[in-house]
């Protein structure tokens, strides 16, 4: 048997899950090992999956296809931006258990199979085939995080889970009727075969708004967003990780793989809607940013910020556009889990999260300055980071739609500058006024090679993106020939020879053209 | 490798090298690496430029890596080498080395020198990627990682909220900008389908006259680029309205001042229109504007240069000004005479800088003038470095024979100006002759205060700290104290800047702003629109306009003469007489006030508001909160409905049957 006929994705699946198992039985220190054993084991087979992934080569690869009971098969297979979401989830889970080895000391065994069990689920939405087994592996995935924020969380945790549930299950319930709509319509629930399959547009326009009850919650976009704060600031810190870095890529990837290319009439409809709520939501939530006086508060603002540019670029329906708009969401997922790892080791040593209780840790710990830095910039989007080439290439698709929104969504670089080096400052400089926040020891060995990878991984991408973009470059102009009849341009229009602006030009005759500019 | 990759590569190294590693390698490991690195660079750049100079060399592009391909908007990482490139290799380089080697003296005390060595470099390189940019984006992020340098150096002595405050002001005022280069590259890329700079600029004549949406009307294709562009480049170059982070960025040590914000990336906008000149001609819209702000720039930070008391912010305001002169210079079409003004600048200001950093080394970190006085004695060379400094950026020469630096680039300047034939261009010579009135008086009153007179400094609580002494226990007005010229480390870059401040102008004026055979060939190999008949024009001015900025810098000297070496009193009665003009001046036009009262408080009401409000007030409370409430009250409902009591059920079913008979029979 060939090595590349195993069936690698169900594979990638069962070792979390058997190993999720086996930790509900170990003690606490095995399970810590085991669980970075599983974690290791699932990055190294990630790897080999984006080895032999062949670029250009078919669109779906690694697909597994068996019956399961009723309709739903256990369909499995991925293209270019599952592999990236995937790389992503399995890169940032033994970075997870990582930061939780001593931070969690109760009940550690199901702390870690409750991450193991995510991870399942996570690899599971990105690379299901069949729409009713991505349901289950998209749901299934609040149970774990709720369990994980209610459990481990902080002192107002049922609060915030109960939010975070709450939320995230009504969206999902519509969408559910929406899905057994489409499979009864369509007589099928293969999302490829969905995925050219036309639906009448009076159907789409309701289909979209169920898919985007639920997408727009994970995004999340404003104002459905309030319970990213809290579920943020309760959630332990590699609980924030996995929220900030992968659970809110959901939304995005639902976008992508689902709404804009099964429902490409009402996605040009609903472009109002979506360009709407994101500009709000880069002004508003930045603003809101501004003011915190929360460390995990302010990056979970600031999150909102970012996913805004997503959406924008999403649904600007041309290559650029979606390319950055998945680049963004690499980026923030690095970047935002390592903004909340950041957190986390000062959370570790004072036990606040206030950003005035620091100050001045440049002096006291330095490296920790060099990469929290790195990462505020990332998130400012400085170029020579990943922050810059997904904002850059998203709002320069944006453009070519609607200079409004790239106008307002791109003051977000100056408002996100503000509010970045505003907590920056009040947590690396100034004097050292608070004794206890200096006498906190430099990042040990653990933290600095918890940070490190993703420092590396920031820069790779920002510097050389084409590793990147060529695996979904095929993927994304397939949506894009897909969507194309119903590509909206808004204001940006370009006319050649317009006698209207006549006066503006160099050595033009103003006599001729003042008649022209009446309009 | 090539020389090029080496000298731009090898500041990076430099940096990485000295910033992470300074612990194992140890402080003055780190520093000769830097400085050495830099002085490697120099070495290699001057030969490149010389070779231009000559004649004779091809531009060339030295491609590195893919950087970014999607759709058909690519853009790689490349070093484009061509006499634009090569007068900022020079500019860079050699002002960079000579910082580095300055700072060896100047931050001799301080206990992070790896650290601001490491900065230094890693600014230089972030200059050289900008300077050596073929396309827009790569503009960008050498724009952006030098605008990184500039926060991370201006608040290098990060303890101080002072300079925080300054660091972060410097970013945000720059990204407001940048926003503008931002939109300006997306729609250079929407028009043209390209962001490389010799595609765009080879192009672009074709597209005058097309119009574009923005923000829901129809204009001038090229003339919202252009605007879209020079906002970017106002940022950078701190022009009226964005110039305000600039004052305050001298809050960051003096070697740095001297390199970033007066030599090299503050005209980063300059060269940027410079580079694009081709495409600014397009639109006479925008080169109106880049005159009118340009040349309002000029006297705008003239008129506040005239009245500040800290020496470095006297310096910093001159810097605008003249970042002004080589603006409206490029938009009245002269844009190889803002070169040669940005070339010459950058020697004599980073000249002037350095040695007002060696007087505020000599005055124990003292940087208000009032407290100097008759310093010339005591630091004779510093005295004399200022000295050419000040002839140089004043002007001083004599038509037809020779001068110092700015004499050459100053008056081409404001002849260009009169010459042109620009809408604005009588506006530009009006005011580039003013200006030069008032920035000779300020140079020579910076002089007069510093170098002249009686020793004022036992007022100082710098000094008062530094002998320990209360003026009224001093035996005299120095207290004792007696100022000390700086090490060879520090007077040595003084030595040299002094040189080219003396004759740069003199050496390479043919070449920059002569329309003769070797000002062709130079400008031939560059990007720069070089405007042969204006230059023509330019040299034929009549005498009495050669003469006036000459005219106009003798008047200057002969009132700050007057008021600080002859009079006793004039600036204190003068500052009487027209005390509301004194305090706009002093207060610098109430700028900082309005913006903080039109952008910061409102945005930290608004964010207030959202929060409070928006997200707590209204969303939660009728979301989620909501929800929950009614979940608790219809609960409440129920439980009450389900008494227990057999009378209750009774009644609700005998209500309910009387209720549906009543139905039946109506119906």
């Amino acid at each position: 048997m060939n090595i590349s006929d195993l069936p690698i994705l169900s594979i990638m699946l069962a070792v979390p899950m058997i190993a999720a198992i086996i930790c509900l039985f170990a003690r606490a220190h095995s399970a810590r090992i085991l669980a970075l054993g599983a974690t290791f084991v699932n990055l190294v087979l990630g790897i080999w999956l984006w080895q032999h992934y062949e670029i250009g080569g078919a669109q779906w690869q690694f697909v597994e296809s068996a019956e399961l009971f009723g309709p739903i098969g256990w369909k499995l297979g991925i293209d270019g931006i599952s592999l990236m979401l995937i790389m992503l989830s399995v890169f940032l889970m033994p970075i997870c258990i990582g930061a939780s080895w001593y931070a969690i000391k109760e009940r550690v065994s199901e702390y870690m199979a409750a991450f193991l069990l995510m991870e399942v689920l996570m690899i599971g939405v990105f690379a299901a085939q069949d729409l009713m087994l991505f349901y289950i592996f998209f749901e299934a995935g609040l149970i774990p995080m709720y369990l994980i924020i209610g459990i481990w969380g902080g002192t107002n945790r049922i609060y915030a889970s109960y939010k975070f549930f709450l939320y995230t299950l009504l969206g999902s319930v519509v969408m559910l009727i929406a899905m057994i709509w489409m499979i009864q319509q369509a007589g099928t629930a293969d999302i490829p075969t969905l995925l050219n399959y036309d639906f009448m547009p009076a159907a789409q326009t309701w289909l979209w708004l169920a898919f985007f009850a639920s997408f727009a919650v994970k995004m999340p976009m404003w104002p459905v967003h309030t319970w990213l704060p809290d579920a943020h600031v309760q959630a332990p810190t590699a609980g924030s990780v996995i929220l900030a870095g992968v659970l809110l890529k959901m939304g995005g990837y639902g976008f992508l793989r689902f709404s804009m290319p099964m429902f490409p009439d009402a996605s040009a409809q609903f472009i109002w809607l979506i360009y709407g709520l994101s500009m709000v939501a880069v002004i508003y939530t930045s603003l809101v940013a501004l003011v915190q006086q929360d460390m995990k508060k302010l990056i979970a603002y600031s999150s909102v910020a970012h996913m805004a540019i997503v959406t924008v670029g999403l649904f600007t329906f041309n290559q650029q556009g979606l390319e950055g708009a998945i680049i963004v969401m690499l980026s923030h997922g690095l970047v935002s889990g390592a903004l909340f790892l950041c957190v986390g080791v000062i959370y570790d040593r004072l036990h606040t999260r206030e950003i005035d209780r620091y100050g001045g840790l440049s002096i006291n710990m330095p490296k920790y300055a060099i990469l929290f830095l790195l990462f505020t910039m990332a998130s400012i989007g400085l170029p020579g980071t990943s922050g810059f080439v997904g904002e850059f290439l998203a709002l320069a698709g944006v453009y070519k739609v609607s200079t409004w929104a790239t106008l307002i969504c791109t003051t977000g670089i100056i408002l996100g500058a503000a509010y970045m080096l505003y907590l920056y400052r009040r947590i690396a400089f100034g004097e050292q006024k608070n004794m206890d926040a200096a006498a906190m020891e430099d990042l040990n060995g653990r933290e600095f090679w918890l940070l490190t990878p993703i420092a590396a991984a920031v820069m790779w991408m920002g510097v050389y993106p084409e590793s990147f973009i060529a695996p979904i470059r095929d993927d994304v102009s397939k949506i894009v020939e897909r969507v194309a009849p119903s590509t909206p341009q808004l204001d940006g229009k370009f006319l050649a020879d317009d006698p209207g602006t006549a006066q503006y030009r160099v050595g033009a005759n103003t006599n001729e053209s003042s008649e022209g500019s009446a309009h | 490798m090539s020389s090029i990759e080496i000298i731009v590569f090898l500041p990076l190294l430099a940096a990485i090298i000295a910033g992470i590693g300074n612990r194992v390698i140890g402080n003055v490991a780190a520093k000769a690496l830097t400085t050495g690195a830099l002085f490697v660079s120099t070495a290699l750049s001057w030969p490149i430029f010389l070779s231009f100079v000559a004649g004779g060399q091809p531009a060339y592009v030295e491609p590195i890596l893919t950087w970014v391909q999607s759709g058909d908007l690519k853009f790689d990482w490349e070093l484009r080498v061509d006499t634009l490139t090569a007068i900022m290799l020079v500019v860079v380089n050699s002002v960079s080395a000579l910082v580095h080697l300055y700072s060896w003296g100047y931050m001799d005390e301080d206990p992070d020198q790896p650290r601001f060595f490491a900065y230094l470099s890693l600014f230089t390189f972030a200059m050289l990627m900008l300077v050596t940019a073929n396309n827009l984006v790569q503009m960008f992020f050498g724009w952006e990682g030098v605008g990184l340098a500039s926060y991370l150096l201006i608040g290098f002595w990060f303890k101080k909220p002072s300079a925080n405050a300054a660091a972060i002001k410097a970013f945000v005022v720059n990204r407001v900008g940048d926003l503008g280069f931002m939109l300006g590259i997306f729609g250079i890329f929407l028009v043209f389908g390209t962001v490389s700079i010799p595609e765009i600029l080879a192009v672009a004549p074709g597209y005058a006259g097309s119009s574009i949406g923005f923000l829901g009307t129809r204009v001038d294709v090229m003339s919202l680029i252009c605007v879209l562009l020079f906002i970017g480049a106002m940022g950078k170059s701190a022009q009226l309205g964005l110039h305000t982070w600039l004052p305050d960025a001298m809050e960051g040590p003096t070697p740095v001042s001297a390199l970033i914000h007066a030599a090299t990336m503050v005209t980063a906008g300059v060269f940027m229109v410079c580079r694009l000149s081709p495409l600014f001609e397009t639109s006479e819209f925008a080169l109106n504007m880049i005159t009118i702000i340009g040349a309002t720039t000029a006297i705008f930070a003239a008129t506040v240069g005239l009245v500040q008391t800290d020496i470095k912010r006297v310096i910093a305001y001159s810097t605008c000004s003249q970042l002004g002169y080589m603006f409206f210079a490029a938009g009245t079409g002269a844009y190889s005479a803002a070169m040669f003004h940005l070339f010459t600048h950058a020697f004599f200001k980073a000249l002037l800088f350095l040695g007002a950093g060696s007087v505020i080394h000599a005055m124990h970190h003292e940087q208000d003038m009032r407290y100097y006085g008759g310093l010339r004695k005591h630091i004779p060379l510093t005295f004399w470095a200022m000295m050419a400094g000040t002839l140089a950026i004043t002007g001083v020469g004599i038509v037809g024979v020779a001068g110092f630096a700015g004499f050459y680039s100053k008056d081409a300047i404001i002849e260009a100006a009169f010459a042109s034939s620009a809408t604005y261009s009588g506006y530009a010579f009006f005011i580039g002759v003013l200006a030069a009135l008032l920035t000779s008086f300020y140079s020579w009153r910076l002089m007069f205060l510093t170098f002249w007179g009686k020793p004022r400094w036992i007022n100082s609580e710098h000094i008062q700290h530094s002998v320990h002494k209360t003026p009224e226990e001093a035996e005299d007005s120095t207290g004792g104290y007696h100022p000390h010229e700086s090490p060879l480390s520090m007077t040595i870059p003084l030595a040299i800047l002094a040189f080219g401040a003396v004759f740069a102008g003199y050496i390479f004026k043919d070449q920059f702003i002569y329309a003769e055979e070797g000002g062709i060939n130079f400008w031939a190999i560059s990007t720069l629109d070089f405007d042969v008949g204006l230059i023509h024009a330019m040299h034929a001015v009549p005498l009495w306009v050669k003469l006036s900025s000459t005219i106009a810098m003798l008047t200057g000297l002969i009132i700050a003469i007057y008021m600080y070496l002859i009079s006793n009193d004039a600036p204190q009665r003068l500052a009487k007489t027209f005390q509301p003009l004194h305090q706009f001046f002093l207060n610098k036009w109430y700028f900082d006030e309005l913006y903080h009262f039109l952008f910061i408080r409102p945005a930290f009401w608004f964010g207030k508001q959202f929060w409070k409000i928006g997200d707590v007030g209204i969303i939660d409370r009728f979301g989620p909160n909501g929800a929950a409430y009614v979940v608790k009250y219809g609960s409440a409902l129920a439980v009450r409905l389900q008494s227990g009591y057999v009378y209750t059920y009774a009644l609700v079913m005998l209500l309910g049957l009387v209720a549906a008979i009543s139905w039946m029979m109506v119906r």
